[in-house]
């Protein structure tokens, strides 16, 4: 049994799941060490929203909760001083 | 005790607000409102750090059913009750459409002192390109 085990060949083991190396996410804010989010960059936000202007969830992004909490005060911040919409159709 | 001690020192904080003023108004209209609002500052013991003007800019979403405004930024130094007296004035003034007043911590004052500087040009232009090819 372990014999068979050892024998298979890695190109196989390649070809039969492409789909498992996914590159793993990250925080983008932990690893640039950026520690303010700028409500008034509307530009940098739209990373954070849909095409509707929801904002994403974390799971989405990779972003860490603790920044997760910050993005989502910053898009707030934007909607309300008109650099992001509130409601939009193929924002991005 | 306590508060003849507190009475005394004056404990300046970080403030930064943005107001998005009617485009009705025109150059000199705007300049004396935006002086308006600079000297209210100067004149309750506020200490104006920074000043931002955007321009007239596109808006998001239409807000009294105009599709522009002038966005100006105020970053100052401000004692405590001073922004509920600012954000009073506001509410009154008719060209004024909507305004955003926000506490600035460590980390933002960082931010803006280096933005100030110019330090995040380079990362701009990237992600300004990234952004036209999306749309493309």
């Amino acid at each position: 049994m372990a014999k068979s085990n050892s024998q298979v060949n890695p190109a196989m083991v390649f070809t039969t799941t492409p789909e498992a190396k996914q590159r793993k996410k990250y925080c983008r804010f932990k690893k640039n060490g950026i520690k303010y989010i700028d409500y008034k960059d509307g530009k940098f936000l739209l990373k954070f929203v849909n095409e509707q202007g929801k904002i994403l969830p974390r799971r989405l992004t990779g972003t860490s909760l603790k920044f997760q909490r910050k993005v989502a005060l910053a898009v707030k911040r934007a909607r309300h001083i008109a650099v992001l919409p509130y409601v939009a159709d193929g924002l991005k | 005790m306590a508060a003849k001690t507190k009475s005394k020192e004056v404990v300046l904080h970080n403030y930064e607000s943005v107001i998005i003023f009617t485009p009705v108004l025109s150059e000199e209209q705007l300049k004396e409102v935006v002086s308006k609002y600079r000297s209210m500052i100067t004149e309750n013991d506020g200490e104006l750090v920074h000043e931002e003007n955007w321009g007239l800019t596109k808006l998001a979403y239409p807000i009294d059913k105009k599709t522009t405004g002038f966005y100006h930024i105020y970053e100052y130094k401000a004692v405590g009750d001073f922004v509920s007296k600012f954000e009073l004035a506001f509410r009154r003034d008719e060209r004024i459409m909507r305004f955003l007043t926000t506490a600035l911590d460590k980390d933002a004052l960082i931010y803006n002192q280096r933005k100030r500087n110019g330090e995040f040009n380079q990362p701009k232009k990237e992600k300004l390109e990234g952004k036209e090819n999306g749309k493309k």
